[in-house]
């Protein structure tokens, strides 16, 4: 139940091929993250397993079962789209209700099953109206509610909290992953927010140009990225590179280390430069050393630290386990 | 959302247009009010005298207004039932992506440019003329005896040339409508499970609603007041088969120079058309609000 295989999926608009060939094995009920820059084709993945776009070659098999010329509905797939997709004219307990009453559902099991999604969701104060009078959060809770009704092999979402402020996103984040660990559900989850990733995914999947680049667990991408790409694309503050000498004594092209394993000193270390901005944050101070080549390099430091604008400081790295060396194609050593 | 201020103001500046739009239509409507009282005959110039509500009585009770009243209900309910139904297939099939949509569209707008008594009157002379029209040698050419149309079925003819007309308006506004369904909702509509048919019940004919309503309004008060068409046609007939209460109107005050009476039928159309205004803007206002 809910596992989800791709093989050799290709995918074409026209003469633009956006997915190069891809494989990739989805497991039941794991909670598996889709991460890349923007017009990667995150989406368009998300849409070729959920039945909306045709594959150009390559197969879809879901549960085993070969998936690819299933059309949307008889796939057992729910998704949630970014703009949530309600139906404006409809109350929130018939939107709910909608794909129930489509798969033939007689009303008084229509009704049990929406009344028991609108609890789980704290719907219930709200289920007469309709989705203009809710706020972007009870949408959000609606398009889920929507989709947890009918019981998927497996739940699609696509960038689902982008539209909400701050603050709501971390509670959405909060009860989709709790909503994943009730139902035990594969899911999907496209995002580009590094936090979201890299807290709720059992699996990321990193996506560069439709190829993946890394899949792995979010411990595992961020402790041994496979390339450069991936070390840059995950972790924040981002990874900083060193090119030339600095990196030739690591016998690399190009080393990376991330602004959370340096330390800092004002007599001497590796690399010298002058603090560009300091950001307090109160529990961390980030700040942006231009080095004595140009590059810029970021550093986290714990706490509260002394340094300001204009101050020479030396880095170095914390440990010498913590610098990532990359060869000439880019790919780690 | 405006303050008090900005709204007294906004009053203060529309009050010129309000005024001038009340006189245009307070002045005519006193004087036909006017008239209406009046034994007001052409023939007899100079005769005028006040005779209470005789004209009215003389129309209301003329079986020649029930006939008209039924006529321009039957023509307002026939055409807008035809151009909402038939719009909504055409808009769906334009909707549809396909080689050459845009002149194709410009094509089915078309009609729309057609001024009444032109389209009329090639309706009458080269479609339905039962010697030589196109439907006449379509019926010989399949052994059928030619059908005279507007002597045989002068209502349900009229009624075709007024579709024929605006189906094209209806056709345009439903066909935006369409375009502006959010595609997101059809394909969430597609992983519910929805198959065609219910997506066009559930979620397409839904957000059409508002449009449908806009069309049945503009419509309506166009079709009650249709008149070019029966003139260049039947004029009216055979007998009162497809006279409509403005035609009717037009009969007694300039074909039978009454212009009492005609005016008393002209009043009478005016309250009937308010009640039609009043009825639709309840079944529709819910409908426009949301
Ligand atoms: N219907 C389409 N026709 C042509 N090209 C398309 C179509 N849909 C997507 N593309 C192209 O496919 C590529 C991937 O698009 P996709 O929407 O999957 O990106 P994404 O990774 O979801 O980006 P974002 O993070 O901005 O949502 C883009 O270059 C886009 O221009
Ligand atoms: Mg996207």
């Amino acid at each position: 139940m809910g596992s989800i295989t791709l093989a050799n999926v290709t995918k074409s608009f026209g003469a633009v091929n956006v997915i190069p060939p891809l494989n990739l094995e989805i497991n039941e009920g794991e909670f598996v993250v889709f991460v890349g820059p923007s017009g990667c084709g995150k989406s368009t993945l998300l849409r070729l397993i959920a039945g909306l776009e045709d594959v150009t070659s390559g197969t879809i098999s879901i549960d085993g079962a070969d998936a690819t010329a299933v059309p949307p509905a008889k796939r057992g797939l729910a998704m949630v789209f970014q703009s949530y997709a309600l139906y404006p004219h409809m109350s929130v307990r018939k939107n709910i209700s909608f794909p129930l009453k489509m798969a033939g559902l007689d009303q008084a099991e229509i009704d049990k099953k929406v009344n028991g999604a609108a609890e789980v969701l704290n719907l219930s104060d709200y289920i007469d109206r309709r989705p203009g009078q809710l706020s972007g959060g009870q949408r959000q809770r609606v398009a889920i509610g929507r989709a947890i009704v009918r019981e998927p092999e497996a739940f699609l979402f696509d960038e689902p909290l982008s539209n909400l402020d701050a603050a709501l996103r971390v509670n959405m984040r909060l009860e989709i992953t709790e909503l994943h660990q009730n139902l035990k559900t594969t899911m999907i989850y496209v995002t580009h927010d590094q936090v979201e990733a890299m807290t709720m995914a059992d699996k990321i999947v990193v996506l560069r140009a439709g190829f993946i680049e890394q899949v792995g667990s979010p411990l595992e991408l961020y402790r041994s990225p496979a390339n450069l790409f991936v070390a840059g694309f995950i972790g924040s503050p981002k990874m900083n590179f060193l090119t030339g000498a600095a990196a030739a004594k690591y016998d690399a092209t190009t080393i990376g280390i991330r602004p959370e394993h340096v330390s800092l000193s004002d007599k001497e270390g590796d690399w010298k430069g002058v603090v560009g901005v300091a950001e307090h944050l109160g529990s961390d101070t980030f700040l942006y050393v231009k080095l004595e080549d140009g590059t810029q390099f970021t550093v986290r430091a714990e706490g509260e630290v002394s340094f300001e604008h204009g101050d020479t400081v030396y880095a170095s790295a914390a440990s010498a386990d913590r610098i990532y060396r990359f060869d000439d194609k880019d790919i780690a050593l | 959302m405006a303050t008090d201020h900005s709204r007294t103001a906004a009053r203060f500046m529309i009050s010129p247009a309000v005024l001038l739009l009340l006189g245009w239509m307070i002045i005519p409507l006193s004087m036909t009010i006017y008239f209406s009282f009046l034994n007001y005959n052409l023939l007899s110039p100079g005769m005028e005298e006040f005779i209470g509500f005789d004209n009215y009585e003389f129309f209301l009770t003329d079986p020649a207004f029930f006939a008209a009243l039924g006529n321009t209900l039957l023509l307002v309910g026939g055409v807008l039932l035809i151009t909402i139904i038939g719009g909504i297939g055409l808009a769906l099939l334009l909707d549809q992506p396909m080689w050459g949509q845009g002149i194709v569209r410009i094509l089915v707008i078309a009609p729309f440019f057609v001024m009444p008594t032109v389209s009329a009157l090639v309706w009458k002379n080269m479609f339905m003329n039962p010697v030589d029209g196109l439907f006449a040698h379509a019926a010989k050419a399949l052994g059928f005896a030619p059908f005279d149309f507007l002597a045989h079925a002068p209502l349900f003819s009229i009624i075709m040339i007024v579709a024929w007309q605006w189906l094209p308006f209806a056709t345009l506004i439903l066909l935006t409508a369409l375009q502006s369904l959010d595609q997101e909702q059809i394909e969430a509509s597609k992983i519910d499970g929805a198959n065609k048919v219910n997506r066009f019940i559930y979620i397409v004919l839904p957000h059409m609603s508002r449009a449908i309503t806009v069309v049945i309004l503009i419509q309506t008060i166009f079709l009650l007041s249709i008149f070019a068409e029966i003139l260049v046609t039947t004029n009216g007939g055979p007998g009162y088969a497809s006279t409509n209460l403005t035609y009717l109107v037009y009969a007694q005050s300039l074909l039978q120079f009454d212009v009492g009476g005609g005016s008393a039928g002209g009043i009478i159309a005016v309250i009937l058309a308010n009640i039609v205004a009043f009825f639709l803007m309840r079944m529709i206002g819910k409908n426009l609000e949301a």
